[in-house]
């Protein structure tokens, strides 16, 4: 009886477990080819891109968000006619190992062009991968300096790490936000650390009083009530937010249980704070972040890709969204103007994708007029927004 | 007034470690197994607790209640289907299956209530205390938290030295098979540990999250693990041995980063608990005592 027991309950938790890491695995993919009376996958006459990211786990609101703005970027250039795509979204849960499966398993399915992963962690192992297998690869965030750095065939449409720290200290020092400036970061992290390093060098050359650097890494974020009340004592009135909004929630709301109110100043990670559920947006007020989209814009393709998101998601889409909107849809004009169709091969598309992408101007929600250096970095000027009433709102 | 206000800090930290260093602690010198599942036990604890207040709408205290009701449950639940069959096979087995535990909590958790992370409301409404003109803030989830550990704390102490139940945990925990001898329902007792240890966890759950308000399902691992710590800095087995370790871990803690180094407190921190150890290696209170091999 007891064997019996032991064998059931062992049975019960590697099911668990398997329905613990595969629940989103299955994912099918989601935009079919239109002309499904030929079975053959090359014949489809589909281009597949694959997608990967975390679709769960702790980052998964990026992830997420990621995939419903590329199935809508999908959903609208299918319903148009001509070149067709189709696309996968695999989990990668933020986990480089994982990454990797994802990879392995969207090479199997007959991926020709990579649009993601999401993160930068891994980004950089299937950016390797990538650029080995000439396979195109354009990641929607992931924004780490050294990803493009594997090969000439991996491009970014968000601005790099670098930059952002870059950009942060020079707002601040052009536009007066405080006098004295507090950071917290997360050490652990290569997304955090890196774009603090530059914001710490930028700041030096601007003449930015820093006077307040703490930092925390995976294993003890579980606390920041220390990092917090070590800003506070020293007096700033600006504290810089490198990092995602899993962590900045319990600044805020921790900052707000003792009653310290200086601007927070949060970089794209931030984005996506306001979908925490049971997070309470008052916290957020008056909260500012470095971002290239704000969906509150008037122009007629915010204003359609935000109703559209809303109608899916029911939420309003953050900047990854409309990132991942733009990979489809930059990938989609170098396709046309390339002139590739579904049959040629994953490393024909490279070539021409790289030739398109090193050459063309590409107009999308988060900036118009982007070109790509060949080294795969975007120029395009990152914009500041900060929250009102739950919502973002430009801050010029 | 800052070291007061580090102080406290650590000490509201440290009494979170504390409350859960003490379930490791009894269930350890009762059944002598370390239940990894303990921590995960603090987060469906949580998670308990924020659907009663967040989907329910019940007041705070009804949340509390029901996670140590369902806490109290799933400790007996677990302990009878997954570790009593194991009675008396080797204990690394045990420990096997107590991580495997772990990550079956883990993973029902995700599949139950997803991986995003939620926010959980702090249950205590108390308006913090403002002293000195603001140089000294002491939160309400402070009071409470430090408030829970020193109820608990007497509470236990009270519970194994008055009460029959509490003396045959003793006696089971000095020699298991003299108590059996002498009459005491071993598996009763050991059932009856597990099921304190967890209600104690689902407390933890809820004030760990009232200052931490970020719920994941993986929430509960890393502070279980460093109440785990605590337990042995304290001297495993030994129930004010885990109070000192975790209030002690939790101030130790919070003083290097306020003082010494934020990025290096873990550091810090892992090294002062490795030379304690070295000197006393047994941990602060706990005794040395002679295996019989």
């Amino acid at each position: 009886m007891k064997k019996v027991l032991a064998f059931l309950l062992a049975a019960l938790m590697v099911a668990a477990m398997f329905a613990g890491c595969g629940s989103d695995k299955t994912e099918t993919p989601t935009a079919a080819a239109a002309g499904g009376a030929d079975e053959a996958p090359a014949a489809a006459g589909a281009v597949k891109l694959g997608m990967s990211g975390p679709l769960t786990g702790g980052a998964a609101v990026y992830g997420t968000a990621v995939k419903a703005g590329m199935e809508i970027a999908v959903e609208e250039i299918n319903a148009k006619g001509g070149l067709q795509l189709e696309l996968n979204c695999q989990d990668d849960e933020h986990d480089t190992e994982k990454a990797l499966n994802a990879y392995n398993t969207l090479k199997d399915w007959g991926m020709q062009v990579m649009a993601g992963p999401v993160t930068t962690a891994p980004c950089n192992v299937v950016a390797a991968e990538c650029a080995n297998d000439k396979i195109f690869m354009l990641t929607p965030s992931g924004s780490g300096a050294s990803i493009i750095e594997y090969g000439d065939n991996i491009f970014q449409i968000c601005f790099t790490d670098p930059n952002q720290g870059v950009a942060s200290a020079d707002y601040m020092a052009t536009h007066d936000l405080g006098t004295t400036i507090g950071v917290i970061y997360d050490s652990s992290d290569v997304y955090s650390s890196g774009i603090y390093e530059k914001f710490a060098a930028e700041a030096q050359v601007k003449g930015l009083n820093v006077a307040c650097v703490e930092a925390f890494t995976a294993d003890n974020k579980a606390d920041l009530t220390t990092q917090v009340t070590k800003c506070k004592d020293a007096g700033c009135d600006v504290v810089f937010l490198p990092f995602y909004a899993t962590e900045a929630a319990q600044v805020l709301t921790y900052a707000n249980t003792i009653g310290y109110a200086p601007t927070f100043f949060g970089c794209d990670g931030m984005d996506g704070i306001l979908t925490v559920e049971n997070f309470d947006p008052a916290l957020a007020e008056g909260l500012m972040l470095l971002t290239p989209f704000s969906a509150d814009a008037s122009d007629e393709a915010t204003q359609s890709f935000v109703a559209k998101y809303q109608e899916k998601t029911g939420i309003v889409p953050n900047q990854f969204a409309a990132d991942a909107y733009d990979v489809i849809y930059s990938i989609y004009q170098a396709l046309v103007a390339g002139g590739v169709t579904a049959d040629m091969s994953a490393s024909e598309i490279n070539d021409i994708l790289v030739a398109q992408f090193t050459s063309m101007t590409f107009d999308g929600l988060t900036g118009t007029g982007m070109t790509w250096q060949a080294t795969g970095e975007v120029s395009k000027g990152p914009m500041a927004v900060v929250i009102k009433d739950g919502t973002y709102v430009g801050a010029e | 007034m800052r070291f007061l206000q580090y102080l406290i800090n650590g000490v509201s930290i440290g009494s979170v470690y504390a409350i859960i260093a003490l379930g490791y602690t009894m269930v350890y010198g009762i059944a002598r197994m370390l239940n990894f599942a303990h921590g995960d036990v603090i987060m469906v604890g949580a998670y308990m607790s924020y659907c009663v207040t967040s989907y329910l709408g019940l007041p705070a205290i009804v949340g509390v209640i029901v996670a140590a009701l369902v806490c109290t449950l799933l400790g007996i639940l677990i302990e009878g289907l997954a570790y009593k069959p194991l009675r008396g096979v080797p204990s690394l087995a045990v420990l096997i299956t107590a991580i495997g535990v772990s990550y079956f909590l883990q993973n029902a958790a995700q599949l139950i209530f997803g991986s995003a992370p939620k926010n959980f409301k702090s249950i205590v409404t108390m308006k913090p205390l403002v002293l000195f003109g603001g140089g000294l803030t002491i939160t309400g989830e402070v009071m409470v938290t430090v408030l829970a550990c020193v109820v608990i704390m007497v509470g236990l102490t009270l519970f194994t030295g008055k009460t029959k139940m509490g003396k045959s945990m003793r006696a089971v925990s000095e020699d298991r098979d003299a108590a059996q001898l002498m009459g005491i329902n071993v598996n009763r007792t050991i059932s009856i540990t597990f099921a304190i240890g967890s209600a104690l966890a689902a407390v933890a759950g809820v004030l760990l999250c009232s200052t931490v308000p970020t719920l994941m399902p993986t929430t509960g691992s890393m502070p279980g693990i460093r109440a785990f710590t605590a337990a042995v800095f304290g001297g495993i087995g030994s129930i004010p041995g885990a109070m000192l370790g975790g209030i002690l871990l939790g101030v130790i803690e919070t003083f290097s980063k306020a003082y010494l180094s934020t990025q290096f407190s873990d550091a810090i921190v892992f090294l002062v608990l490795i030379v304690i150890l070295l000197v006393k290696p047994a941990g602060l209170l706990g005794k040395n005592v002679q295996e019989k091999v």
